[in-house]
């Protein structure tokens, strides 16, 4: 009984991302709206408010055409819904989930509502099967584990293209021989950040394994929030339906963030901080949530969100909220950049909940837990002694601080620093954390067991 | 047996659906209503075929505004609104131990069942299970004069906790009926309480109770007692007593969630009510998995039994996210009302109010600071004076302490959630991002945190023959010289201090690395108890005491450093267990001849 194909002639009012219909009936909340704009174009949208006499329609792909006598609306009486098939795998679509690549649209008759469903956290299984990505700042310092969410915290110009795509490329588990199928959802990037990504899996071999969700800079700004919506349902599909192993990359979630504070503004909406609306932290939850593993499931999503910190600022909304929701984050320093260390992989804020459970004892080794504590704790006491250098002079520091600072350069160019294509076995980046922990005297190494230091240290 | 329909008592008898309410608009979680003339301000109203559970939050002549606990996409004007004449009420009875809740009290496990890995909308479980049978032990006889809170007798829930079943609150006169020592479902009618007006009230094993009324007691009584928490920097410097409140602010990544789940697991509280309000899923399933592996230092027994955990994770619905504390609080008052110590942990606070920002900006009310309504402080006062110790209805002393995890944005802690919370909490424990950053856990700050409780509480430890105080001083002065030394230190360098100074940062290293930081994964350092504190403060201070003997009878810091038993004192936390307590009396004479070698050399 709802007035499906029932077309309604006239808006009555367009405002910015947001279209207002009057006189409509028998409309859902959430339903997806179609538009017919005058020159004939089909426009999505999506009914964000619903009373009886007005509806308030947010367009996924803008209102730049529209007018308010000459556009047609209609209800189609479902929320929004993109279609999954195996058969989209190595595919090009955009964010809504139509062809990008001239390929013709993907024949399925599965189609999945694109908000999903919140996973019961009864039926979870918790995520302990640790990645290793190849990269040691990330494996020994900052472990991912599968299922995890873990974002790349960045700033404008530094390379956590090249760092999510060493991760694409190496990331393997230790006991089992499985790829990981790459979901991978661009919002509001330049077209070069999707080329390079393509290039990048194209010289991995992995592009037939990759399926792209693109909704670059120069497409409309509301269809960046639908956009990771179809991915992480794409994902989900592949992972709980089709047993698979999914990474998913969501570049870049300032934008999106910026994408929901345009919709919330034009709605006259009370701002919280920045502008940004008091949903942020649920709405971001909404998306992030969408990983981790289903007990009694063969699959899993890991989900790797890259975000660009407006200038460089931790505590900004976007950076902070994701933190919070996110199991950790790995953050790229302005100043290691600049000192051509690569990965620039800040020593301390960088951090992996998952990680005290995915290493250790039977998953990398024994002393993986302590000489990560080692190597933070000293690490942060480097951070204080250079601080200290800087206003006393290098040479006023005692012989133990002095130690310190040898053991920071050492640690910062011999762990940290490796190449792009440099793919460390958890062996190799323990080595090498012991390696640097020698320059310090055993006296210090309070974190570590005597055991351990018998066997590594001595 | 007569065929039991478990309902809610309700107020009227209003429960059938009017055949006039719909819905008229749809703006998320905020649905608006007609025809509810006669609903009252916070009773539970049904929306649409699916029957979503809501309540009403305005009324505005008859157009009533509903807060719904589910997603509301796909409902559409015109769609039936059904009434119940209730407020929103939890289910107290058995089975509550071990149970994994939402917000509203719907059992996740149970849903898990019916509706698979993901939550469908409209499910409504018994939150208890109908279907089991629990032993009835009475205590009382028919013909016993009853009133609200006595106790009828007695349900072994778990094998470390006795549910009490009492009268609920506001039932008094005589028991007419009781039932024998049997096997009864929570639906049973175990008793019958003829009032003074004649009329009988039937008892069951499990009551509602609505989750916005505090659950009444007779009389708050003085907090004197520590809630032992096996945490050293929280037991030694900053306690909290029982019954009591604290809040943990910190900015993401500090070890809020860490802090709360060490606390649940090692606090010297009877049950533990964990509420994850807003936060990750995996976090609840985390607890799920390790809680029932983990034993009770002072039972024996699985901490699962002791637990009841309401998941109200940040992508599930954010109005069910505000009710969350509120169904949590309600089920620590029941068992407070039996006797027993609560401890509520409500992570993250923080994300309770986001929500109350979210639901009033929805209700386009004008808003004051960063968006928040201005009744949240009103709301946050509302909701930690609900902890405290008390004399309950039965004569029993029961306790409900809350610790509320805050997540300041930014970590910036002038933020209204943080300001407004630290007016009503009276334990404080900030934790710190360069802690943190260094991994030393827990992140507490030793500076920036407080307790009011510490003079309350002093007797106690008084009383256990310790001289708690004088160590905890002693101790907090060597870290607050540290600081102003360092200051120094920054401005003169580190050469210029004089040995003695440079014992104290020596000390202070010591006490931070091997007294104040612990490991949650390290089997014997995840817990200390008092008496372990004890003996690792008198080692600390016996070391810092004879090490100033050694500088004043002209030794110097370098022999200090070089005694072989430091790294046995700095290591003493993660290889003397708790039930050891004479390998500190050999630590204790091996430290003694150490320093007496020196002090012989130098003679």
């Amino acid at each position: 009984m709802h007035d499906i194909g029932l077309e309604y002639c006239g808006l009555q009012r367009v405002d910015g991302p947001l279209v207002f219909l009057e006189g409509v009936r028998d409309v859902a909340f959430d339903d997806v709206v179609e538009v017919t704009a005058p020159d004939g174009t089909l426009r999505l949208g999506q009914v964000l408010d619903i009373s009886e006499t007005r509806a308030v329609v947010q367009m996924f792909s803008g209102t730049t055409g529209l007018s308010t006598a000459a556009s047609r609306a209609r209800f189609t009486g479902v929320s929004q819904r993109i279609a999954v098939g195996r058969e989209m795998v190595g595919r090009i679509l955009d964010g809504v989930g139509r062809p990008r690549d001239g390929l013709p649209d993907v024949l399925t008759d599965e189609r999945r509502d694109v908000n999903g469903a919140s996973i019961n956290p009864y039926s979870r299984e918790y995520p302990r099967d640790f990645i290793q990505t190849g990269i040691t700042s990330i494996d020994l310092m900052n472990t991912l584990v599968r299922g995890q969410k873990l974002p790349i915290f960045s700033g404008n110009g530094m390379p956590h293209n090249q760092i999510a795509a060493q991760i694409a490329r190496q990331a393997k588990l230790l006991a089992e021989d499985v790829r990981f199928s790459i979901v991978f959802a661009a919002m509001g990037v330049k077209y070069d950040v999707a080329r390079f990504f393509i290039d990048s899996f194209e010289r991995s071999g992995a592009i037939n394994n990759v399926t792209m969700f693109l909704s670059l800079a120069d497409d409309p700004s509301v269809e960046r929030l639908v956009t990771p919506r179809s991915a992480l349902t794409f994902a989900e599909y592949l992972a709980f339906e089709a047993g698979m192993h999914v990474l998913v990359i969501l570049t870049d979630m300032t934008n999106y963030c910026e994408a929901l504070r345009e919709v919330a503004t034009a709605r006259n909406q009370i701002p919280s901080r920045k502008g940004y609306p008091g949903y942020l932290y649920s709405d971001l939850a909404s998306l992030y949530e969408r990983a981790g593993r289903i007990a009694g499931l063969p699959g899993s999503i890991t989900q790797m969100p890259i975000l660009t910190m407006p200038s460089d600022d931790i505590s900004h909304p976007v950076p902070d909220l994701t933190g919070y929701i996110t199991e950790g984050q790995i953050v790229l320093d302005r100043e290691m950049f600049q000192k051509h260390i690569y990965p620039p992989v800040a020593g301390l804020p960088s951090l992996s909940r998952l990680m005290k459970d995915g290493i250790g004892k039977g998953r990398t080794r024994d002393d993986h837990p302590h000489i990560a504590s080692q190597l933070f704790a000293a690490y942060s006491r480097v951070k204080e002694i250079r601080a200290l250098a800087a206003v006393i002079g290098s040479e006023e520091l005692s012989p133990l601080d002095k130690l310190y600072m040898q053991f920071g350069d050492h640690f910062e160019a011999h762990v940290v620093t490796q190449g792009e294509d440099e793919n460390r076995s958890i062996e190799e980046s323990l080595a090498a954390g012991w390696q640097a922990l020698k320059i310090l005297p055993r006296s210090e190494l309070y974190r570590l067991s005597e055991e351990e230091l018998k066997q590594y240290y001595d | 047996m007569p065929p039991v329909q478990l309902k809610p008592q309700t107020a009227s008898s209003r429960a059938n659906p009017s055949a006039e309410a719909r819905i008229v608009r749809i703006n998320g979680p905020v649905v608006e209503a007609t025809g509810l003339s006669r609903a009252a301000m916070l009773e539970v109203v049904e929306v649409g075929r699916e029957r979503l559970v809501g309540e009403v939050i305005r009324l505005t002549r008859d157009v009533a505004t509903i807060q719904v606990y589910e997603d509301t996409g796909g409902l559409r004007p015109g769609a039936p609104a059904y009434p119940t004449g209730r407020p929103l009420s939890v289910l107290l009875g058995p089975g509550l131990l071990g149970n994994i809740y939402d917000g509203i009290q719907r059992p996740l496990r149970a849903i898990a069942e019916t509706s698979g890995h993901f939550i469908r909308r409209g499910e409504k479980p018994s939150p208890l299970d109908l279907e089991r049978r629990w032993r009835f032990t009475p205590s009382l006889q028919a013909g016993a004069a009853v009133a609200g809170g006595a106790v009828l007798g007695t349900v072994q829930e778990t094998p470390s906790i006795a549910m009490a079943v009492m009268i609920p609150p506001g039932v008094e006169g005589e028991l007419a009926e009781l039932a024998p020592e049997g096997d009864y479902t929570v639906a049973d009618i175990i008793g019958q309480v003829r009032r003074a007006d004649g009329a009988t009230t039937p008892v069951r094993l499990a009551n509602y109770w609505p989750v916005r009324r505090p659950r009444p007691s007779q009389r708050r009584v003085r907090m004197d007692t520590p809630l032992v928490t096996g945490l050293r920097v929280v037991d030694v410097f900053f306690p909290i007593a029982t019954g009591g409140t604290a809040a943990i602010p910190g900015g993401f990544g500090t070890g809020k969630t860490m802090t709360q789940h060490a606390l649940a697991k090692w606090s010297a509280a009877d049950i533990i009510v964990y509420i994850g309000c807003g936060e990750r899923g995996n976090e609840m399933t985390e607890v799920l998995r390790e809680f029932p592996e983990l034993q009770d230092p002072r039972t024996g027994r699985s901490l699962m039994e002791r637990t009841v955990l309401i998941a109200n994770t940040s992508n599930m619905p954010v109005a069910a996210r505000e009710v969350s504390i509120y169904t949590g609080i309600t089920l620590a008052e029941f068992y407070r009302d039996m006797g027993y110590n609560v401890a509520v942990m409500a992570d993250s606070t923080s994300r309770w109010a986001e929500a109350l920002r979210e639901l009033s900006g929805r209700l386009e009310e004008m808003p004051a600071d960063e968006g928040f309504p201005a009744y949240l402080p009103t709301r946050l006062a509302e909701f930690y004076e609900r902890a405290g110790s008390v004399e309950t209805l039965n004569g029993r002393r029961g306790s409900v302490s809350v610790i509320g995890a805050v997540s300041p944005p930014g970590g910036d802690f002038s933020e209204p959630v943080t300001q407004h919370t630290s007016r009503f909490i009276r334990c404080f424990w900030a934790l710190d991002r360069d802690l943190a950053n260094a991994r030393h856990y827990p992140a507490i700050s030793w500076l920036s945190s407080y307790s009011e409780y510490v003079n309350d509480i002093e007797p106690w430890w008084r009383h256990q023959g310790a001289d708690w105080q004088e160590l905890r001083i002693t101790l907090m002065r060597l870290l607050q010289d540290e600081v102003r030394l360092q200051r120094i230190a920054r401005l003169v360098g580190p050469d210029a201090l004089p040995d003695d100074q440079h014992l104290i940062l020596f000390v202070a290293e010591l006490i931070k690395n091997g007294f104040l930081q612990q490991s949650s994964f390290d089997p014997v350092d995840m817990y200390c108890g008092p008496e372990k504190q004890l003996q690792m403060m008198r080692l600390l201070v016996l070391f810092d005491r004879r090490a100033r003997q050694v500088l004043a009878r002209g030794g110097t810091l370098a022999e200090i450093r070089e005694m072989p038993c430091l790294p046995t004192l700095v290591r003493m936390k993660s290889t003397i267990p708790n039930d050891r307590p004479q390998d500190f009396d050999a630590l204790r004479t091996r430290l003694e001849q150490e320093f007496d070698a020196i002090e012989r050399r130098l003679a």
